[in-house]
């Protein structure tokens, strides 16, 4: 009895001293550790361990409160009050006030007399106020927005900190930020006063930066990677036994964007014709080996709630048809155009080499351009110097902001899409306070993109994760995000 | 005297000539590297304070002569990618790309010069037809491609190792050679076979000197006249070869760097070109130019040290 | 005369490449383009020699349609490098002086410049694609042409035939080349023969890194590139083109050995 006590001791203190610790793959390097300054989903998907705004975003697409413990809004939808959790601590021990927050908003909002960083709460927010007595922060809006609400998942930091967000970076997230190692790693720590008791369960994260897939895979199977997310499907059948893979979809609209401003596809019988050449089944099982859904508008069927169904075989792979649509558009012979694709995602490369084939059997002649990623944005992104291209979104929180980047005045309606039906209904939506009929209205959209047809909408290509076999608790979130908090060894 | 200080001038200029093309090409060069840092989903206030920050809208030749007072100061600047001081992510990849400098180099020597001295002994038919392919195949293979097929041996087949899992030296001095041993192996290749070409035809031609001829007749052994007189004057040109052998090192780790995914100065160039980031991208080119440059000259001094007899205009 | 291996054997090899080039122009066993689903990383086989890929093309044709591009750069950068090396080479070892010193330390400067960096700075200002890599790779051969021929230039100059010519009243130009050029022209097509094969090293190593010949294009390093990832499922994907490279470079490096020989043995 004793002895057993004595080994069980020596077992908890061998925990204690080396603890648990997950080692995640990721392919990118870090933008800012400033989460106000940080913008790439790369960056997100791993400081979203570290940082919390006053409300926080589940893995159903929920916003559940975090650092604020409860708020209220007021009638007009003019007036926000959240009410700070109790004994909430930053990383260094310090409780979170409400100046804090007020300090984050203002800091976010350019209140602060700084330039600001969310152009929402720069247009949107007229003041806030801190109230020590009641713990509270008061937000106050210039005009109402109904989709304002997430723009409260924004990190809150501490004013203290200001000097160092960037190399110090401290937030009330489950994990405490250690060190960052460019092309190396990332180190995070178990924050023992994190507010939510039993988590996060592990003790210590490395994510470990590894760009290259192949390089990825050894790693893994030498066991040095606990998890690899986003593992290429090619790479599932030779990765063993003992190993636990999650699959699901992940939110992405995976697209081969044309220039609707742009000779030919100004016509709308262009694009139809091109949605009627491509094959997406094809392409889902050639580039993606199968793990994918087929898509029909720019919405994945993960958003359940506004999730038109029905769309995706709206344009069935039709030779015939498409040579018809060429032919009235005034091709009878097909034409010569360029894909421009970002050359550091494979998948998209690989995608338009299947395109390029697809397009082939009826008479259009596609080249492939490949452009660094800084090039991608700069001229196709923010140039909109483009005949075509493929890229994927990433998913965001609500059926507003997916479907924004079609509203014709937006400054990142890259296809050039306008129409002034969509543009009403969008507007509707949006201001619409009947979630039903403003859900009704989200799905209404997506069969005028469909009819429209400025994209193709291929896929969104399934999040793969492979992880150790003693690993649990994993969740996929709907976003780019790896939460680390629920994981644990069994 | 004046031969060297004509040297040192000339290397002076082609910095700064090299260092100006860079600085003017950025600007021409299509990309943007607050874009590229920032990605698909920034948000346009982010996007503007990032540009004032950086201070991108000064003219190029202000940030020209601005980037090279800062140098004059000791400071290279800040990395637009990292936001990290260039001279930091220099200095940390710099061992990386040192030790496989270092080791492919030592692999070279310690292969190549008995290879090539073997070869010029037994340069009979077989033997002279069996050094010639092995050196021509060596020189044939593309780095990469050995680096890929020792993946596929060492790392997929047998499990040694998994490449992308650079040690650091202060970590773990074992596993940190044995983490840049293979990609070494795939950069020395071509360059034993240079080794060997070289040093067989500078053995041969001191067998044929007349000290080698009356060292023989004077009765003494093969093995004590290839050991007292022959070597020791044919492994001094390989010296000049030397100077090549580095540059093509550095060349190759560029690309071995990549394939094994080393965390080096190469793929940090490479990403640092990708991503737009001037700051880096002329720190390292700085530092690359002035390294190449730098060991040509040294060996030059070398050169002329070791053999007096050559005289310059 | 003795039996000049090397010139055998590389041109052996430079002949097999070339008719299994010149018959890819005209004929390949399966469109080296098209993919098939089923077809996948098939392992070598009668139908496909070589195995497929991972979009179930098949390696053989495009590994032969590879040989155009390697063969096209090739030629066209040397060109391009022989072209303007040897005239640089000639001004330089021709005139001397000034001129000799201004062409001569820039050649040294890009001969200290590592191929591959200059040739990826060349392609993000200009961009990805088979023209500026050609035209990348051509530019850094220029320096050994030069330096060769300007050695050449600087023997012959001295010589009487060149004196006379220049007592008749020949030009500048005539002189250099009408009448030594074809004197000092044998080290030259071997460093022509040289600079083949280092441009299809370096092609392989540009496209290996993404930069160089665009998909769907076969090129032997962009199929390295795209290979990697599957080296564990697929190795004959691998192993394959990087035979192909090492068996051209091979060829064109024994072939100029051997002319180098023969052109010794001739001048004796």
């Amino acid at each position: 009895m004793k002895k057993s006590i004595i080994f069980l001791s020596f077992i908890l203190l061998f925990l204690s001293v080396f603890g648990s610790s997950l080692t995640v793959r990721i392919p990118q390097n870090i933008d800012f550790l400033d989460p106000h300054k940080a913008a790439a989903s790369g960056t997100d998907e791993v400081m979203f361990n570290v940082f919390e705004g006053l409300l926080k975003p589940d893995s159903q697409g929920n916003l559940n409160p975090a650092v604020a413990e409860n708020y209220t809004i007021s009638q007009d939808g003019l007036t926000f009050k959240f009410f700070i959790r109790k004994n909430i601590k930053f990383h260094d021990g310090s409780y979170v006030t409400p100046d804090d927050v007020k300090y984050s908003l203002e800091r976010l909002s350019g209140l602060d007399g700084g330039p600001g960083y969310n152009s929402a709460m720069i247009s949107t927010i007229k003041s806030v106020t801190a109230d020590k007595n009641d713990n509270s922060v008061t937000v106050i809006l210039k005009t109402a927005d109904t989709n304002f609400l997430s723009n409260f998942t924004k990190a809150v930091i501490p004013r203290h900190n200001d000097q160092y967000q960037n190399s110090k970076p401290i937030g009330t997230g489950p994990f405490k930020f250690i060190s960052y190692q460019p092309d190396q790693n990332i180190l995070l720590e178990k924050f023992k006063d994190y507010w939510k008791t039993g988590y996060p369960k592990v003790d210590k994260v490395e994510f470990k930066i590894i760009s290259d897939e192949q390089a990825a895979l050894l790693s893994f199977m030498a066991g040095n990677i606990d998890i690899y997310p986003r593992i290429p499907a090619q790479m599932l059948d030779i990765l063993g036994n003992n190993i636990k893979i999650i699959s699901g979809g992940q939110n992405l609209v995976q697209l081969m964007a044309m220039n609707n401003a742009r000779k030919p596809f100004d016509d709308i019988r262009v694009r139809q014709a091109v949605n009627y050449a491509l094959n997406k089944d094809e392409i889902i099982e050639l580039a993606a080996l199968g793990y994918g859904t087929k898509l029909g508008s720019n919405m994945s069927p993960v958003m359940a709630k506004y999730y038109q169904e029905g769309l995706e075989n709206y344009y069935s792979t039709n030779t015939e048809k498409a040579k018809e649509l060429l032919k009235e558009a005034g091709y009878p012979k097909g034409f010569s155009t360029t894909i421009t694709v970002p050359s550091v995602y494979q998948f998209h490369v690989d995608t338009a080499q299947i395109i390029v084939e697809q397009l082939k059997k009826v008479g259009i002649n596609a080249k492939i351009e490949l452009v660094e990623w800084g090039v991608w944005l700069d001229r196709v992104y923010a140039g909109r110097d483009y005949d075509t291209t493929i890229i994927g979104f990433t998913g965001k929180l609500s059926a507003y902001d997916v479907l924004k980047r079609y509203e014709s005045g937006y400054s990142r309606n890259f296809m050039n899409y306008k129409s002034e039906v969509f543009d009403n209904m969008f507007k509707k939506a949006y201001a619409e306070i009947d979630d039903k009929i403003s859900t009704d209205l989200y799905k209404e959209l997506q069969v005028i993109l469909t009819e429209d047809a400025p994209a193709v909408f291929i896929m969104d290509p399934n999040f793969i994760i492979a992880m150790d076999e003693n690993i649990d608790g994993y969740e996929i979130y709907p976003y780019y995000v790896q939460d680390m908090s629920t994981v644990y060894f069994k | 005297m004046y031969y060297y200080l004509r040297k040192f001038i000339a290397m002076f200029f082609t910095i700064i000539i090299v260092t100006l093309i860079t600085f003017f090409s950025f600007e021409i060069i299509p990309g943007d590297p607050v874009l590229s840092k920032l990605g698909i989903d920034a948000d346009e206030a982010q996007i503007a304070s990032l540009r004032a920050e950086l201070g991108l809208d000064m003219p190029i030749p202000v940030r020209y002569i601005k980037w090279v007072g800062n140098i004059l100061k000791g400071d290279l600047g800040e990395s637009v990618r990292f936001s990290l001081p260039v001279y930091d992510l220099i200095k940390t990849r710099l061992p990386v790309t040192f030790s496989l400098m270092i080791i492919s180099i030592l692999i070279t020597l310690a292969v190549g010069i008995p290879l090539g001295i073997l070869s010029a002994k037994y340069n009979n038919r077989i033997g002279g037809f069996f050094i010639n392919f092995i050196t021509q195949i060596f020189l044939a293979i593309p780095s990469f491609w050995v680096g890929i097929m020792l993946i596929m041996i060492f790392g997929v087949i047998l499990k040694w190792f998994s490449p992308g899992g650079y040690v650091s030296w202060s970590e773990n001095p074992a596993e940190s050679i044995k983490s840049v041993i293979l990609p070494s192996v795939a950069i020395a290749l071509p360059n034993i076979a240079i080794v060997i070409r070289y040093l067989k035809n500078s053995v041969l031609e001191q067998m044929k000197k007349d000290y080698v001829r009356m060292a023989y007749s004077k009765g003494l052994n093969s093995f004590r006249v290839m050991k007292n007189h022959v070597i020791r004057n044919a492994v001094i040109p390989v010296i000049t070869v030397l100077g090549m052998i580095i540059s093509s090192v550095l060349a190759g780790s560029l690309i071995v760097e990549q394939v094994f995914t080393l965390p080096g100065i190469g793929r940090l160039l490479i990403s640092a070109i990708g991503n737009r980031d001037l700051p880096l991208v002329e720190g390292m080119i700085l530092y690359i130019s002035f390294t190449v440059l730098f060991i040509n000259f040294i060996i030059d001094i070398l050169y002329k040290f070791i053999d007096p007899r050559i005289k310059y205009d | 005369m003795k039996k000049n291996f090397n010139l055998i054997f590389g041109l052996s090899v430079i002949i097999f490449l070339f008719v299994f080039m010149f018959i890819s122009l005209f004929h390949t066993p399966y469109s080296p383009t098209e993919m098939n689903i089923r077809e996948r990383m098939q392992p070598p086989s009668a139908e496909h020699i070589f195995g497929t890929d991972q979009f179930g093309r098949d390696i053989l044709s495009r590994v032969m349609e590879g040989s155009q591009t390697a063969f096209f750069v090739g030629f066209v950068a040397v060109s391009i490098g022989l072209i303007f090396g040897t005239f640089l080479g000639a001004v330089s070892g021709y005139f001397g002086g000034i001129t000799d010193e201004i062409i001569m330390r820039i050649m040294d400067a890009m001969l200290a410049f590592p191929v591959i960096l200059f040739a990826l700075m060349f392609v993000s200002v200009f961009g990805v694609g088979i023209k500026n890599t050609i035209i990348a790779i051509g530019i850094m051969s220029v320096p050994s042409f030069a330096r060769i021929t300007r050695s050449g230039y600087i023997q012959h100059k001295q010589f009487d035939y060149v004196k006379s010519a220049k007592a008749m009243g020949a030009g500048p130009l005539r002189i250099m080349f009408l009448h030594i050029l074809p004197n000092v022209i044998s080290p030259i097509i071997v460093a022509a023969s040289m600079g083949f094969s280092t441009a299809v090293l370096s092609e392989a190593g540009l496209s290996y890194l993404g930069l160089g010949v665009l998909p769907p294009s076969p090129s032997w390093g962009r199929m390295l590139n795209e290979s990697q990832i599957y080296i564990s499922k697929a190795p004959w994907f691998a192993i394959i083109p990087g035979i192909f490279i090492t068996l051209t470079v091979l060829g064109f490096n024994f072939f100029g050995d051997g002319l180098r020989e023969y052109a010794d043995n001739t001048e004796k």
